[in-house]
């Protein structure tokens, strides 16, 4: 028997039963607290997507908190370097569960334009786990906010991305197939 | 038997009124500040070294990334060097075109400059009015080359793109609507009783400090010295146009406040002028199909939003230059933070930071 089935009939209106974990998830979902943490010329657009036009609170996501102990999601906006690798995982260490990484902008994702120097970390994925990634130089406000509408579809329906990741892989596995036939059959 | 001791006190990396990723050690006697000491480099991204592996004309977008708060005024500085050094003559249209648009950059930075100030004094709403306008700005921007930050729109030898239709219009839109709008901050900010308490009489900066730290841009000139290379160098077609350089007189936070506030006015000022005398021409000056400038050094500096802006280049003779070294004014700048500071309370370091206004990609470059 479903919990549903016990809400007396005239309660049925009034009454919504959910599971724990889906409420709390509707609620993480829909209130991401960043931390304030801006490294290069991303924060400057991080700093806009909060302005008045881009307006990030009306998705809930304005919080900015300076404190590490009170956010979740931490918004690497910008170069990282070397030097700065270690206050960031730092950082990231001090920041309580359930927290999320988005990398924003090329640098952060690949060293973008300065991926040849000799002082910058050429992908942050070699350092942290990174939940969300934004392509740009530097990406527009509009396109951090979708970032964060994706990280909350990843927050309230981890299923889905789960899924898509399988897609993914299966995909790969047979177009690594499809290689492996080809250069058999070339042989 | 008492005894008293200092006792140091770390700021940063990661603070949020440390404009990126500055670190400074705090050595305090109570709640009074001995001595402040930077840590520079968390942002340094060896654009210097960089250079040298690349051709001239991809050097460009590098410059964007120094001070990104105002792109157009790197991207300007570079290409002048250049120029000097191949002796390139820039049509006419194009120089007016680059005034103006360095000129609608400054007034974004300063107005960046005036959000981060109300923030870091803890008045968030001056960030949400001060971004406002910035806005305007970048959408100017965003129909000349497409981009909102980052811009690589001044070219050595010119400039890329024609304005485009419709903008004339909207740049003089704006310009009409910026004096209303200063009018607002005027209310806002400059007549707040918290905000010029916390700003007068502090931090002062006599001429000598100045001048033997070496600043520049709007900190030199808040001590009441009228340094400005749009004036004294006369470069591009500055000396054609009319505008006040702005000066203070206590060099405290609150001149340095005051000035880059009077510098947007005049900014304005000379973008109006622009658009009026904007002559028909080319835009863009013959460059050979792989530009190789002749071997030989050159240091050419343009008034850059926060100073003195320096590039000094060796050229070899191949399409790569042999060295180049930048003159950021942030950095230099940096170096009187400890007169700024010592002496006064803990308080006043912040918005001590937040007046010389400086940005940690053109310091650690």
């Amino acid at each position: 028997m479903e919990i549903v089935d016990i809400v007396p009939p005239m309660l049925k209106n009034n009454v919504i039963v959910t599971t724990v974990d889906s409420l709390f998830k509707w609620a993480h979902g829909n209130s991401i607290w960043p931390l304030s943490s801006g490294l290069a010329c991303c924060a400057i657009e991080m700093m806009s997507a909060a302005g008045g036009r881009f307006d990030i609170a009306r998705f809930g996501y304005e919080v900015f908190r300076p404190c590490p102990r009170q956010a979740d999601l931490l918004i690497v906006a910008g170069t990282l370097t070397w030097k700065m690798t270690p206050p960031l995982i730092r950082l990231y260490e001090e920041m309580a569960e359930p927290k999320y990484v988005i990398a924003m902008g090329n640098c952060t994702i690949a060293g973008g334009p300065f991926a040849d120097s000799y002082s910058v970390v050429p992908g942050i994925d070699e350092i942290l786990p990174v939940d969300v990634y934004i392509p740009g130089c530097p990406p527009r406000p509009e396109a951090l906010i979708n970032g964060m509408l994706k990280l909350k579809e990843k927050i309230m329906h981890p299923e889905h991305v789960e899924k898509a990741r399988e897609v993914l892989l299966q995909q790969k596995l047979a177009k690594m197939d499809r290689i492996k036939e080809m250069g058999g059959a070339g042989k | 038997m008492l005894k008293t001791e200092t006792y140091t006190l770390n700021m940063g990396p990661q603070h949020p009124s440390t404009h990126g990723v500055l670190r400074v050690e705090l050595e305090l006697d109570g709640e009074s500040i001995v001595k402040v000491k930077p840590i520079i480099g968390y942002l340094h991204r060896g654009i210097e070294k960089l250079l040298e592996s690349r051709t001239y004309i991809q050097c460009v977008p590098y410059t964007d990334r120094l001070d990104y708060v105002s792109s157009m005024n790197n991207n300007f500085g570079f290409c002048h060097a250049v120029e000097e050094l191949a002796q390139i003559e820039v049509p006419r249209r194009a120089e007016y075109i680059r005034v103006m648009m360095a000129e609608l950059n400054r007034i974004a930075s300063h107005l960046v400059f005036m959000g981060t100030l109300s923030i870091d004094l803890g008045a968030s709403t001056g960030h949400l009015y001060a971004f406002r306008d910035r806005e305007d700005v970048l959408d100017l921007f965003d129909l000349v080359c497409g981009a909102r930050m980052t811009f690589h729109y001044i070219r050595i030898g010119g400039v890329i793109h024609d304005l485009p239709a419709g903008f004339i219009e909207k740049a003089k839109a704006f310009i009409d609507k910026l004096p209303e709008r200063m009018a607002e901050y005027d209310e806002l900010l400059t007549g707040n009783e918290i905000f010029v308490r916390r700003l007068k009489g502090r931090s002062v900066m006599t001429k000598e400090m100045v001048l033997s730290h070496n600043m520049t841009g709007p900190n030199v000139r808040a001590s009441g010295i009228p340094f400005d290379i749009r004036r004294v160098d006369g470069y591009s077609i500055y000396p054609e146009l009319e505008f006040k350089v702005v000066t203070g007189r206590e060099g405290d936070n609150w001149d340095r406040y005051r000035v880059r506030f009077e510098e947007i006015l005049e900014s304005a000022k000379i973008v109006r002028q622009c658009i009026e005398g904007l002559p028909e021409g080319p835009i863009m000056a013959k460059l050979p199909a792989v530009f190789k400038p002749p071997k030989g050094e050159i240091y050419s500096r343009t008034e850059g939003t926060r100073g003195e802006l320096g590039f000094y280049i060796v050229s070899d003779g191949t399409p790569k230059p042999y060295r180049v070294h930048i003159r950021r004014p942030s950095f230099v700048n940096m170096q009187g933070l400890n007169d700024m500071c010592a002496g006064y309370y803990i308080g006043d370091s912040v918005a001590a930071f937040s007046t010389i206004d400086p940005l940690m990609g053109e310091v650690d470059c």
